[in-house]
């Protein structure tokens, strides 16, 4: 546990050791305003809460949380010191854990300081806050299901390019599964079972609730599941693909 | 007695390339075992699997009693290893570098301050401990990567070319550090620079494609050489005649004749294997009262020998 905590303030200080973290966290905070208050009509709904500023997280992560992953295993192949990682006295899960909490702990950082959005409502209006902090962590929870598929893609190359678009294709399809245009395909010929698995493999699907506020059990049992999926597939790769 | 590594049959194939082929050697602590081999032998394989950074193929090993497919976390924490390249976080300082290592490697609180200040002192690193890794030169990269590797005193040191890309004075540095740790420590390193073989190691082996070729003490290297207790004397008489008188001399097998920078005829007198001609050839200058300007025995010529162990090999394949 004490290695995971090692190489979790590694991985962190590592973002902010370099101007990433910082255009990281700007262009974030600037997209989510935008969305908010342009697409999401923030004001002209005249309710308060943050319906449409959870709204468009999904589409925000698609593009932004691979830019975070894809550096985590990709720069540590490139560079060889995934040699000298993986020849200190740490598990595999070490690792991979370590990694993927700094990503995480990252994203929160990022997502904490849309505080200005939540101070705005409260000024504004009279707000359920407890609905609030529930969409909050519902964000977090699909960012690190995000997170977590960035980070095993990443393992798979050296180049953190490749890293990133493979990542967001893979991304696109679990929001995709969700969407109207996908489930009327498959609702005009499949069984209803087919559809609600396929929708129910969706981020969209498992998020609606999320953003209205209600956390439920299923939802976080969804992200964690998936989360541990695809952690375990990256120590798998790891595991075979580290030296080559 | 259980030597401190013990390496068996140990294979690794890359698809139809062998390039570890059935290694076995042990190295007890107190050795210093020096790895030579032309490009591409699979030295830094070997190395790799040792580390447990790659699986072999085939074959076991053992480090301080701990295997490394049964419990490969104790083994490299016995470990301390200097990878090809001397990988390291380019983002980091040395500093906080050596700090993350240790951390890892179980150091705390005083006791790694106290280890870093002593690995930092002994590699000399001072100048450069709170500028970023990415931005050092080659010789300080790698000597961040020797800190790092020997920050916990390890029982078991393995280093690939540890002295690549250091200057002079750090070269002799690094040497001498390692004859200090070798007492207590098993050591293993790879390099191509011959002449380490015999300033630090005190086994040597040669592998090529993948098989050990040689393994015996820099000594016995050495004693393959053809010049091995050769002599070479300058004399400033008439060459050709001191050529034929020593030529008659028993124990010699031949005399080669080359100009040193000067345009002085030097003279080296080869031995038939194994004999010592020295006794001989300081008879004959005696007795024919030649003034020699220079004598000294060769000790024998790795290259050579290198060159000879690792290409005869290559011929026995094709
Ligand atoms: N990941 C890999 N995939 C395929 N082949 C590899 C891989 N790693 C090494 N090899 C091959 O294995 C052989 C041995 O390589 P190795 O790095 O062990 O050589 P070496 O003895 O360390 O050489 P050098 O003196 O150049 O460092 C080479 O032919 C190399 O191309
Ligand atoms: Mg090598």
């Amino acid at each position: 546990m004490s290695n995971v905590l090692t190489i979790f303030k590694r991985e962190l200080r590592a973002y902010f050791a370099t101007p990433v973290a910082y255009v990281f966290i700007i262009i974030f905070l600037f997209l989510t305003g935008i969305f908010t208050f342009y697409l999401g009509a923030f004001y002209e709904r005249d309710q308060a809460d943050l319906e449409p500023f959870f709204r468009f997280h999904p589409w925000l992560y698609l593009f932004l949380i691979p830019a975070i992953a894809m550096r985590l295993w990709s720069e540590e192949r490139k560079t060889g010191t995934i040699e000298l990682l993986m020849t200190l006295p740490i598990t595999l899960w070490d690792a991979v854990l370590g990694k993927f909490l700094a990503a995480w702990c990252f994203t929160a950082i990022a997502l904490l300081l849309t505080f200005p959005m939540w101070i705005t409502v409260n000024y504004l209006g009279d707000p359920d806050n407890v609905v609030i902090v529930a969409g909050y962590l519902g964000s977090l929870l699909m960012a690190g299901g995000f997170l977590a598929i960035g980070s095993c893609i990443s393992a798979t190359t050296k180049n953190q390019v490749i890293a990133f678009v493979v990542s967001v294709v893979i991304c696109f399809c679990f929001i995709f599964s969700g969407t109207r245009i996908v489930l009327d395909f498959f609702s005009g010929w499949a069984p209803q079972a087919v559809v609600d698995v396929i929708s129910s493999f969706s981020f969209i699907a498992h998020f609606e609730s999320i953003k209205k506020g209600v956390l439920d059990v299923r939802d976080v049992v969804y992200f964690a599941t998936l989360i541990a999926f695809w952690l375990y597939a990256n120590t798998l790769v790891i595991q075979n693909r580290k030296a080559s | 007695m259980s030597y401190a590594i013990e390496v068996k049959n140990l294979s690794k194939h890359f698809g139809a390339l062998r390039a570890v082929d059935g290694v076995s050697f042990n190295v007890a602590r107190g050795d210093v075992l020096g790895f030579l081999g032309p490009n591409g032998a699979g030295k830094s394989t070997t190395m790799k699997m040792i580390t447990g950074f790659l699986e072999p193929t085939a074959g076991t090993v053992n480090v301080c009693g701990f295997d490394l497919a049964a419990s490969p976390v104790m083994l490299k924490s016995k470990i301390g290893y200097l990878p090809e390249g001397a990988p390291a976080y380019g983002e980091m300082t040395p500093l906080s570098f050596l700090e993350f290592v240790g951390q890892i490697r179980g150091l705390r609180g005083a006791r790694l301050q106290e280890r870093i200040r002593d690995v930092v002192g002994k590699i000399h690193l001072e100048a450069v401990l709170h500028q970023r890794i990415e931005t050092l030169s080659k010789g300080y990269k790698r000597r961040v990567g020797v800190a790092q590797a020997i920050l916990h005193d390890p029982e078991v040191l393995i280093m690939d070319e540890p002295t690549d890309g250091l200057d002079p004075n750090q070269k002799h540095e690094v040497r001498t550090l390692i004859r200090e740790m070798a007492a207590t420590k098993a050591i293993v390193i790879s390099t191509h620079i011959l002449e380490e073989v015999n300033a630090v190691c005190t086994r040597a082996i040669i592998i090529a494609a993948g098989r050990i070729l040689f393994e015996g003490t820099p000594a016995e290297l050495e004693g393959r050489s053809r010049w091995h207790n050769a002599v070479t004397l300058s004399v400033s008489a008439d060459t050709a005649q001191v050529r034929a008188a020593l030529v008659a001399l028993p124990d010699v097998e031949a005399v080669e004749e080359r100009a040193d920078a000067a345009g002085r005829a030097r003279l080296t007198v080869i031995p038939r294997p194994g004999c010592v001609p020295l006794p001989a050839v300081q008879g004959a200058v005696q007795a024919r009262g030649w003034s020699v300007t220079e004598l000294h025995v060769e000790g024998g010529r790795l290259d050579e020998v290198f060159r000879d162990i690792t290409t005869q090999s290559r011929a026995a394949r094709s």
